[in-house]
């Protein structure tokens, strides 16, 4: 179960217009802006859910996906994951959790793949029945059989992309993160990790979060959407109410880009 | 601890891959050595009597000294690490049940051992091969071979703790290049890597070996060559143990507090 009441996070950014004389001028009086990147968050995912957060760029949806990492602290409000609080017992919370972000890469980039898997398997402690099980499911699921022998960084995209997943779950999370796991894919590779993704959640039981701007991936993966726009959290409902809230007969993709101008964000 | 061991372990075996790296290190240290042996050899011929070190002293630091570059070599800074501050993807390593610290410490560890690993037999062998007072005798005694070991391994938890100590300071700044400019001229004279610290001048010879530097490749390349002996060696050792104490403990405040207050920009 996943918890955020009355999050609010601001980032203080140093701003000054181009030019010398601004530049000396910055020398002795810096202006700071104050840039909300969330307000007030609150929503509560309960376990086993699939939930999709979208919004424009910029939205606070890294932010939000950070916080309940335990790589960023907010400003105020509270916020639980299975009844730890992530900044506060970071090390306790990130060894049940899983994370992929798909902007980048978390294995070690110039041994094997299976080196990787093995070093995560003592960082995290897996039982070594566990971790053959997890190993040998993955590798069937995600077709990875001969990418474990290769360096990380001979991989393709969407190779690497399938073993930052299998990466991402060894130690059996409940919880698992994906920021834009599709970022990028082939159509052969995005299906590969979209089946996935809801096999996955169909046998474990794992709550999903994913963030994304692809509307296919909300369309096949989500049965629930938060969609959040200058930091707030602005519909809350299934792809129907998305496509209901916007004009009729959209697709999800004009439900959604619809929905951004009419909220003006 | 086991998982530290294992990215310890990872590291080190990923390091022995680079050959032709180890190969080119290799030309440039037989070189460098052989020409620092010919220019002592020069000073020595003309005034033996007032060289502050033994000749058969001096080419064993020379030549250990080329064999172990990459333990001490303050310039050999983990770009990876510093760019990921910089950068802020340092923050997708917290996302994993690890202490940091550990992990850039096992990992500077493994990096200068496998580099240095490489490299060392054959300059070591390159140095006994040559002829007296120039190579590098091994008839040591057990005693001060293990102190010579036990002292090495003191130098490089002091190297990466002050790696360290400079890569957590990463947080606190926008850019680090003034702190490694400056600490890596400062290892070269203090440390005594430009010259052995017996041939510095009185004064400045004392405060390089109180200093952090002093307590990098100074005491186990004067310990093997004999020009630290008898009770000068517990004492060298000690200040090994006070600054790599006092540089990790630092260099963790330092990344606490600069973990406490990052703020990682950008999605």
């Amino acid at each position: 179960m996943i918890e955020m009441r009355g999050i609010c996070k601001t980032y203080r950014v140093r701003r000054r217009e181009a030019g010398l004389g601004n530049a000396v001028k910055s020398l002795f009086s810096r202006t700071y802006t104050e840039i909300p990147a969330l307000r007030d968050m609150t929503f509560t995912i309960p376990d086993g859910q699939i939930v999709g957060y979208i919004g424009p760029n910029g939205a606070g949806k890294s932010t939000t996906i950070k916080i309940l990492s335990g790589i960023l602290r907010p400003d105020s409000g509270d916020c639980t994951v299975n009844g730890l609080t992530p900044w506060a017992d970071r090390k306790k919370h990130v060894a049940r959790l899983g994370v992929v972000f798909g902007q980048r890469s978390q294995l070690w980039w110039d041994v094997p793949v299976m080196e990787s898997f093995l070093l995560l398997k003592d960082i995290y402690r897996v039982p070594e029945g566990t971790f053959q099980g997890n190993l040998d499911r993955l590798t069937e699921l995600l077709d990875l059989g001969d990418l474990l022998k290769t360096p990380a960084r001979m991989l393709s995209l969407g190779q690497r992309m399938r073993c930052e997943i299998a990466a991402a779950l060894l130690h059996g999370p409940e919880v698992l993160f994906l920021d834009e796991p599709t970022i990028g894919l082939d159509a052969v590779s995005k299906l590969k990790v979209r089946s996935f993704i809801l096999e996955q959640n169909r046998l474990c039981g794992t709550t999903v979060l994913l963030t994304t701007h692809d509307m296919q991936d909300i369309d096949a993966l989500c049965s629930r959407v938060l969609l959040i726009g200058k930091g707030r959290l602005l519909l809350d409902g299934d792809t129907a109410l998305i496509r209901s809230t916007a004009g009729e007969n959209l697709s999800t993709e004009e439900s959604v880009a619809d929905l951004y101008r009419r909220f003006g964000i | 601890m086991r998982k530290y061991l294992s990215f310890f372990k990872m590291r080190l075996m990923a390091g022995l891959q680079y050959r032709a790296a180890a190969l080119a290190g290799l030309s440039t240290q037989f070189v460098w050595g052989g020409m620092e042996i010919l220019i002592y050899r020069a000073f020595w011929l003309e005034h033996p009597e007032r060289f502050p070190m033994g000749m058969e002293a001096l080419a064993a630091y020379v030549w250990l000294q080329q064999a172990f570059l990459t333990f001490f070599a303050l310039w050999n800074w983990e770009w990876e690490i510093i760019d990921s501050v910089r950068t802020g993807s340092v923050a997708y390593e917290l996302v994993r049940p690890t202490d940091l610290y550990g992990m850039w410490m096992a990992r500077s560890l493994a990096v200068r051992l496998s580099r240095g690993l490489l490299r060392a037999l054959p300059v070591i062998l390159l140095g006994v091969l040559l002829p007296a007072p120039w190579g590098l005798r091994l008839r040591v005694s057990p005693a001060v071979f293990a102190l010579f070991l036990l002292s090495t391994a003191l130098m490089l938890v002091v190297v990466c703790a002050f790696s360290l100590f400079v890569y957590a300071l990463t947080f606190h700044m926008t850019d680090t290049n003034g702190v490694t400019v400056l600490s890596v001229a400062a290892a070269d004279l203090l440390g005594g890597a430009i010259v052995p610290l017996p041939f510095l001048p009185e004064g400045l010879r004392q405060i390089a070996e109180l200093s952090p530097f002093g307590a990098m490749q100074n005491v186990p390349l004067r310990i093997f060559g004999g020009d630290i002996a008898g009770a000068d060696i517990p004492a060298a050792m000690g200040l090994q143990v006070f600054w790599a104490a006092v540089l990790i403990a630092g260099g963790y405040a330092l990344m606490r507090a600069g973990l406490r207050r990052t703020v990682i920009a950008g999605g």
